[in-house]
């Protein structure tokens, strides 16, 4: 299946994508709320704020605490006492909270976590990239990447479901492009509160904090025990790769709207050149293919909608006939001149009979404009590649020679 | 025992951590120069001096840690500290 929306135009709203969110999170019937404003996410504290203010938001806590680091700590608390428990944040306040990122993932505490993707500073630059959460990629954290505002706003409701089951009870990060997503105003439908009620069942952990019953939460694990919480950490991730498959199959039953479960397709069946991207740019290369294709260039478009768990397996099964893969990433390892997307889609092949030549290029750093043109320019070297083989591997996009 | 998701468990569990294992000196009584004062069963930082019937005490090698405060403190030098060997 792929990108599918049967919803009445009629139902939809023109909101900020922000807007959205915060309705969504409202939705999904939060119990605490903590908050600390950071560009490009704090309009969505701020709607959530505003909720509160009105009484839309019954039986919740909303806390304005001192930094990233607090907002994050206090949802330990909450989580482990059994509340919903949700916050936003971006670029260094993420980073901030790198510390407790791991925490909450060992204490299998299911917060959700929507990023306003941005880039980190130095040099301070507010726009978007996805350094941020993709620096956060080994912290246990689930990773889901928005298209568009509808996108983010379904994935919420999506992510609660994911995380809050029994079997995964891990933490996740519902990502959007800041300003590009957070800012924008698009038509969507709102998350609907009847279908989410039936969707989200109540928030029950196994093991809750209770001075009635007293419990240690992330209890000291000396070397004879820590190897086993690692791994029972991994083969939650490992579980939520088919959980995530379900819930947007499940969420598509009920609300009428798909945008990939793990991944997403585009005009990949006969394709010999297939782009690999996350994020708002993959409506750019939807457009720039509806271009090429009536050229009858063989072009198509694997959206990764989950970074962490890695879909290893989905991802081959698209690219494995494929004559060539571009991969795009708003983020550098730096050190290896090469994004994480590009990485992690080589590591994967290794030891696999697949052999696809596979070509990165870092792009969108700091906000920097991505036009159709930039994109064609890519699909022409991976024609290039096609011809005459490998001569680049990875390299930025649209680098200004003139300022260097 | 099997660990549980998230390193949540009741109190008391710590008993299960058996940190004698991080000992590199063990203590050792002389008893024939002990005069049941109780100084190593009050200063024992993890209650691994254990009174026996007869007033004397012993450790519990499960958990002392080999600290030495005992030792160290005991008027009468019945404690010696001896080299673990593994």
């Amino acid at each position: 299946m792929t990108h599918e929306m049967k919803t009445d135009k009629k139902n939809m709203v023109v909101v900020e994508g922000s807007y959205a969110v915060a309705h969504a999170v409202k939705t999904c019937r939060p119990n605490v709320i903590s908050a600390y404003p950071i560009t490009p996410q704090t309009h969505i504290v701020e709607d959530l704020s505003k909720f509160m203010a009105d009484g839309e938001i019954p039986n919740c806590e909303y806390i304005n605490v001192e930094s990233e680091f607090s907002a994050l700590s206090a949802l330990v608390g909450s989580s482990a006492v059994g509340a919903r428990s949700y916050s936003a944040t971006t670029s260094q306040g993420l980073e901030l909270m790198h510390e407790v990122l791991f925490n909450v993932a060992g204490m299998r505490l299911p917060i959700i976590m929507t990023v306003a993707n941005r880039a980190v500073s130095a040099p301070i630059n507010i726009w978007n990239d996805h350094q941020d959460s993709i620096s956060q990629r080994d912290t246990g954290w689930i990773q889901l990447y928005a298209e568009n505002i509808q996108e983010i706003s379904d994935m919420t409701a999506q992510a609660f479901k994911i995380s809050e089951d029994r079997d995964i009870m891990m933490p996740s990060m519902t990502c959007m492009d800041g300003f590009i997503l957070s800012h924008v105003y698009e038509p969507l439908v709102l998350l609907e509160q009847d279908i989410t009620d039936e969707f989200l069942p109540p928030f029950r952990p196994e093991r809750i904090l209770d001075p009635k019953n007293p419990m240690t939460f992330g209890a000291f694990a000396d070397p004879h025990f820590y190897t086993e919480f690692r791994y029972q950490q991994e083969r939650a991730m490992q579980n939520s790769l088919k959980k995530i498959e379900d819930v947007a199959n499940e969420f598509y039953d009920m609300y009428g709207r798909y945008f990939g479960g793990l991944i997403d397709e585009y005009q990949t069946e006969d394709a010999d050149i297939i782009i690999m991207a996350m994020g708002s740019i993959i409506g750019t290369i939807k457009d720039v293919i509806d271009r090429l294709r009536e050229k009858n260039v063989k072009i198509g478009l694997l959206k990764v909608r989950a970074f962490r768990p890695f879909p290893a397996q989905d991802i081959m099964n698209v690219i494995k006939d494929a004559k060539v893969v571009v991969v795009l990433d708003k983020n550098i390892s730096l050190g290896m001149n090469a994004g994480a997307l590009f990485i992690e889609t080589k590591s994967v092949l290794y030891n696999t009979d697949i052999d696809v030549p596979v070509i990165g290029y870092m792009i969108g750093q700091g906000g920097r404009d991505i036009p159709m043109s930039t994109i064609e320019k890519i699909v022409s070297d991976a024609e290039e590649v096609m011809r005459s083989g490998i001569k680049i591997e990875s390299q930025f996009t649209d680098l200004k020679e003139e300022l260097i | 025992m099997k660990i549980v998701p998230g390193a949540v468990c009741e109190a008391g569990t710590s008993r299960v951590n058996k940190t004698g294992g991080w000992r590199t000196f063990k203590p050792v009584y002389d008893y024939d120069k002990c005069i049941k004062c109780k100084l190593c069963e009050l200063l024992c930082p993890d209650s691994s001096v254990k009174p026996r019937e007869d007033g004397y005490f012993e450790f519990d090698y499960d958990y002392c840690k080999g600290c030495g405060i005992c030792a160290n403190e005991c008027p009468k030098s019945a404690i010696t500290m001896v080299l673990e060997e593994k």
